[in-house]
């Protein structure tokens, strides 16, 4: 390891585990305990700057492990260091040097204006007066905030709100920001709002972004590194473009035709996947062929009247790791690009990105 | 040490939050003011109607019962204005609260007393003060430098054992749920113990609740002390000194009591 300070590990993981003792009823007065193992042995390092996506089914983990992060929980065993210190141990300190987002649970004064809000916690986390100025002037012009400074808390909605949270978890400077669920229940414009917010916040590379999230647009915007946990085990620990390569999903090449076919064209490394609209769209899967060989291809065969590379849907890999690890086999590369919702994946949007190069069709 | 001190005008930033968001109910605020003296009124008064009935309380007149009464009032009042919210610890895991109390650079008993810091209960601690000052200024006490000394001590001392009791019942609910009605024993119990001559009770229970726990001397012991009075029971005089011995013991219970329920917080998560 070089001495780099990009190299420094801000969040570093050994062995994590959390157990739950809970009691379960057995009988009519008898009650017995079972231990329910919510994260189960998770490695993790995260270098400073870095922009990690946290997800994985209900009940995978992910709250609790944020939890033993922040010094709120204490681990059942394992090693764990935030910005080098032990988080339960050392909580005060750690709690000056990190900021914490937790979707559901608010650190605002429900019955006062943010502007008293962001002022409290200038006392509380001991920031100079400069130095919070500046931060939360950066922060009313990123996030808007201006139009609603004043209105007590509890009046405003739920995007608004969550812009206060932003605002309110970056006002000491922190070096590591958790986000637990932070579009949780947002309307596009505030989900908006708040990604390019975090985009903005990640370019500087001085704020390490770990976040837990249901909305895998979120990842797709933000975060090139994926940490994928389910049954408290890490299950994928890589980019987006590596989690596409190992389960094998590929992208996708739309074409719409002005006469529909008969017999529809056979491609060498591109199998045809599907024919929709009475033979008039065709979608072909990239195997071994790229995307513009497959569109040349076409435009020499066919008369097109539109075509579309269609990206592989990120959410779609993901549902097929949360049933692969379910059903504890491995990943199987032939189910392609099915299009498929999963239950586990709630308040998902659809994320595909219909992006047609002009440069390929001719 | 010049950390710890450093922290004081953060606390004092929660305690402005908690003013100004209250406030920011006016109407409701003055409202709650008013009615929450209500339940101290009742408290004292029904001595008084008690003194209707008869001379004597336990070997002891009107004039002299009361200055238990205010003693009992004024540091259970105030008590419960500081830390009486404690009792609340449910609602805050289930919230949330404690969690993002957590995760702030301070403690988390202090930040939630005052980030929940009853104001409106204010009026029944100045209450409680008012009936202990008209209590001692009426009962024909032989004023000396100790007396005036021990009629601030004894109080305060009160108020930090009701304070202990309230800390250390409510610690008792990361353990066991739906342990309020216990916890309400000691601490209404034995607000209530207070507030009557310690003679009134017998047995067991006056063993218990007086010596053991430790309630015979935060109102009764002082003003026999305070009144001049030889205690029936056969205590000393310097029984009545004696609040400090069991306010300390008691703080390091409580405090005892809420580490350790928050470090089983912290391990369980529920």
């Amino acid at each position: 390891m070089s001495a780099v300070p990009g190299d420094e590990p801000v969040i570093e993981a050994r062995g994590l585990r959390k157990e739950f003792v809970v009691r379960v009823p057995a009988g009519r007065f008898r009650r017995t305990r079972r231990r329910v193992t919510a994260v189960d042995g998770i490695d993790l390092t995260v270098r400073r700057g870095e922009m990690v996506g946290y997800i994985g089914p209900n009940g995978a983990g992910k709250s609790t492990t944020l939890k033993m992060l922040t010094g709120v929980l204490m681990p059942s065993s394992g090693e764990v260091r935030v910005c080098g210190l032990p988080p339960v141990a050392r909580r005060t300190q750690l709690a000056l040097r990190i900021g914490v987002v937790f979707g559901q649970r608010s650190q605002l004064w429900w019955d006062l204006p943010l502007r008293d809000s962001f002022a409290l916690l200038r006392h509380i986390y001991r920031v100079p007066a400069a130095a919070h100025a500046a931060r939360l002037r950066r922060c009313r012009e990123l996030l808007d905030l201006d139009d609603f400074l004043d209105v007590p808390v509890r009046q405003l909605s739920l995007g608004q709100r969550m812009r206060g949270e932003l605002t309110a978890a970056l006002l000491h400077g922190p070096e590591v920001l958790f986000l637990d669920e932070p579009t949780i229940g947002l309307d596009v414009v505030s989900k908006q709002a708040v990604r390019a917010f975090l985009a903005e916040l990640g370019r500087s590379g001085e704020t390490t972004l770990l976040l837990t999230t249901h909305d895998l647009a979120d990842i797709e915007r933000l975060c090139h590194r994926l940490v994928v946990i389910d049954h408290g085990r890490v299950v994928h620990d890589g980019s987006i473009g590596a989690l596409h390569a190992r389960y094998g999903s590929r992208r996708l090449v739309v074409a719409e035709l002005d006469e529909p076919l008969t017999t529809p064209p056979v491609l060498a490394g591109a199998p045809l996947l599907r024919t929709e609209a009475d033979g008039r769209r065709l979608v072909f899967a990239c195997e071994s062929a790229t995307a513009s060989a497959v569109v040349a291809r076409l435009a020499g065969l066919v008369a097109l009247r539109d075509i579309a590379v269609v990206e592989p849907d990120i959410e779609d890999v993901v549902a097929r790791i949360y049933r692969n690890a379910a059903s504890e086999g491995g990943a199987d590369p032939a189910q392609g690009c099915s299009i498929t919702r999963t239950a586990k994946v709630p308040g998902a949007s659809a994320s595909y990105r219909w992006g047609t190069s002009p440069g390929n069709v001719t | 040490m010049a950390d710890r001190l450093g922290v004081l005008p953060a606390y004092w930033a929660l305690l402005r939050g908690q003013a100004r968001s209250q406030v920011s109910y006016r109407t409701s605020f003055l409202v709650d003011l008013v009615g929450n003296v209500g339940a101290t009124v009742f408290d004292v008064a029904t001595v008084l109607v008690l003194f209707r009935l008869t001379r004597t309380l336990g070997g002891f007149p009107r004039a002299e019962a009361m200055v238990m009464v205010g003693l009992s009032a004024a540091a259970f009042a105030t008590a419960d204005l500081a830390v009486g919210n404690i009792e609340r610890l449910r609602q805050y895991v289930r919230t949330g609260l404690l969690d993002a109390v957590l995760v702030r650079p301070l403690g988390a008993l202090p930040q939630l007393l005052l980030m929940d810091l009853p104001l409106r209960k204010a009026s029944r601690a100045l209450f409680g003060v008012a009936v202990l000052v008209a209590a001692v200024l009426t009962a024909g006490i032989d004023w000396t430098p100790a007396r005036v000394g021990l009629v601030v001590l004894a109080p305060v001392c009160g108020v930090v054992f009701f304070a202990s009791i309230f800390v250390t019942t409510a610690a008792l609910s990361f353990w066991w749920i739906d342990s309020g009605e216990v916890g309400s024993a000691f601490t209404y119990g034995g607000r209530d113990f207070t507030t009557y001559p310690v003679t009134v009770y017998s047995g067991w229970f006056r063993a218990v609740f007086a010596y053991v726990l430790g309630f015979g001397f935060v109102a009764y012991y002082p003003a026999l002390a305070l009144l001049g009075r030889a205690d029936p029971l056969g205590l000393p005089v310097w029984a009545g000194w004696a609040a400090p011995a069991v306010a300390l013991p008691a703080v390091l219970v409580a405090a005892l009591a809420w580490r350790v329920g928050v470090r089983h917080y912290r391990s369980t998560g529920s």
